[in-house]
């Protein structure tokens, strides 16, 4: 079979609503489109860890520290488990795991924009875990029925757990609004800090050419519009309901056309915070990590050694 | 069950006061040293341990939270308020669990000291004559054991290892060394815990113990052993503590202390 035989029945596996698996022949472009999402998406994972982590020492209750230790394990966990499916994807390109992690330090993948912004009080510990995990969950869940099978199963744990975590922002936001006037000005402060960057979070309007390309490989089903526009559909009611105003006066639901007519930031603002990591808090977060991985290298280097002379048994 | 043929009253003030001390020792040193823990998150040398060093330190506040919860059932305040709301004085960890995490040599080293001997101090209370210790303790044990194995691993490795990792180690077992000993104590009560058989382990035989476990490992890990074995600069278990638990608790009650009364 030549290229273009392979080509044709692996995009006829893919309307078939076959998956794709990591030792299937599939297209260089399908592996590289599929790398560059999953591989941001692990990262964003573990730099997504950062700000929430900041609360976890000073979390005020025992149940809440409990929770908040446990939700940002969840994502670190959740980076292992996508950078385990993007080492596959890496690997014909003699990629490591290593690599995958030094990249970030070194800005050659990107993280979401929600990651570099700021989280300066307990509220933010509660929004983040709300809204920002609320609309992750809407662009995850969209891409559970993607092409590629590993992708796919992950995204099912993940999905699971995101929800645990709304849920655990959801109980931080409901005792504040329901608190004291310094605590509902506390939560009303974080929601305005946080509304533009949930809103870039789903991405540029038009569709791009890679937006296109993943739709038409079945990686993505929907596009970023469609994902924001159910985004608000959810949690615009939620927020309103608990007496808080969403900073956009402009923001309306046009009953006709069914659709969220919304006020769009500064987008060349937030992607410069994306491409050039300028946001508030992306270089004090860049050196955490890099405190992680290559000020800690000699542990791991350690642990590989001492293997190898075999000496320990487990 | 009948309670006063295990020794128990816990109508006597002494008893109870003993008690309550006791159980504020245990209380304590697990929330420090499951705050300190919490602290690798996200930090931690690589994704995996990073995952599973925030399962030990999330056991180990939640045995904080069952000790303060047993204090509370015994007329003391709410749990939170154990936790959050007490100065460094009223405080009875041990120092070391209060010390700073340093670097990941230091961590591993103080935990697994650590967890050596808080494994004999379990020990020590699993026939406890306070039945609600007693049984938390059976259920504690089951998680320690799988922090010590882990802990274990990670000493025994880093100091085979050679090289820097193997010069760390020995920087750092140096570092906690002299914070050791005041683990061992049982604080201003201790005649009356052992008499009324809330424990059953004195300090002193509680250190011989725990040198009985280290030794072996450190011949296994290759590092010879340090015979001196200082008395603690500070006592933590009669309230006396170094700043970092100061600092410590600011941090740990900063939300909390804005408005203490508030619903968080």
């Amino acid at each position: 079979m030549n290229r273009e035989e392979k080509e044709t029945r692996f995009i006829e596996r893919i309307k078939a609503g076959m998956k794709i698996e990591a030792t299937d022949w599939m297209p260089d472009t399908y592996r590289k489109l599929l790398l560059k999402l999953i591989h941001m998406h692990g990262i964003s994972e573990i730099m997504g860890a950062l700000p929430e982590k900041e609360w976890v020492p000073k979390a005020p209750t025992l149940k809440r520290k409990l929770a908040i230790m446990a939700k940002v394990q969840d994502e670190m966990g959740h980076g292992q488990l996508l950078l385990r499916v993007a080492e596959d994807l890496a690997e014909p390109f003699g990629r490591t795991r290593e690599d995958l992690v030094a990249d970030v330090i070194h800005g050659r993948v990107k993280f979401h924009n929600v990651f570099h912004m700021e989280a300066p009080t307990w509220a933010d510990a509660g929004v983040i875990g709300w809204l920002v995990d609320g609309a992750a969950i809407i662009n995850q869940a969209a891409l559970l029925h993607t092409s590629y099978g590993p992708y796919a199963r992950v995204l099912k744990r993940i999905c699971a757990e995101e929800s645990f975590h709304m849920q655990h922002g959801e109980s931080i936001i409901l005792a504040l609004a329901g608190g004291t006037d310094a605590q509902r000005k506390m939560l009303q402060d974080s929601l305005n800090r946080w509304w533009e960057s949930l809103l870039f979070f789903f991405g540029p309007m038009e569709v791009t050419e890679s937006a296109q390309q993943m739709i038409d490989y079945g990686i993505r089903t929907k596009t970023n519009e469609e994902l924001r526009q159910q985004f608000f559909s959810k949690y615009v009611p939620r927020i309103r309901s608990l007496g808080l105003t969403i900073p956009d006066p402009n923001l309306s639901y046009n009953e006709t056309t069914k659709r969220w007519s919304w006020t769009l930031p500064d987008w060349e603002k937030f992607r410069k915070i994306v491409r050039d990591n300028q946001g508030p808090k992306s270089q004090e977060r860049l050196n955490l990590r890099r405190f992680a991985h290559e000020e800690q290298a000699w542990v791991r280097e350690a642990m590989i050694r001492s293997r190898l002379k075999g000496s320990v048994v487990v | 069950m009948n309670q006063l043929s295990r020794g128990m009253d816990i109508s006597d003030p002494i008893y109870q006061k003993a008690l309550k001390d006791l159980l504020f020792q245990l209380a304590d040193d697990e929330l420090c040293i499951g705050h300190r823990d919490s602290e690798w998150l996200g930090l931690a040398p690589d994704i995996e341990e990073d995952v599973a060093f925030s399962s030990i330190a999330q056991d180990e506040v939640g045995h904080a939270t069952f000790y303060y919860e047993r204090l509370a059932e015994i007329g003391e305040q709410d749990s939170d308020t154990l936790a959050f709301g007490r100065g460094s004085h009223e405080r009875r960890n041990a120092c070391l669990t209060e010390r700073e995490n340093g670097d990941w040599a230091y961590s591993i080293v103080r935990h697994f000291f650590y967890d050596t001997f808080d494994a004999l101090r379990l020990e020590a209370l699993a026939k406890s004559s306070y039945p609600p210790l007693a049984e938390g303790v059976a259920k504690i044990q089951r998680e320690e054991r799988y922090h010590l194995l882990h802990m274990h691993l990670w000493f025994v490795r880093l100091c085979l290892a050679g090289g820097e990792a193997r010069k760390r180690m020995e920087t750092a077992i140096w570092k906690v060394w002299p914070d050791i000993s005041g683990l061992f104590s049982w604080g201003a009560w201790e005649e009356e815990l052992l008499q009324r058989q809330v424990i059953h382990t004195s300090s002193l035989v509680l250190q011989q113990q725990w040198e009985e476990r280290i030794r072996p490992v450190f011949a296994e890990a290759g590092i010879e052993w340090i015979e001196a074995m200082p008395e603690p600069v500070k006592k933590g278990r009669l309230g006396d503590h170094f700043p970092e638990l100061n600092h410590l608790l600011g941090e740990l009650s900063s939300v909390y202390a804005l408005d203490p009364a508030a619903r968080w």
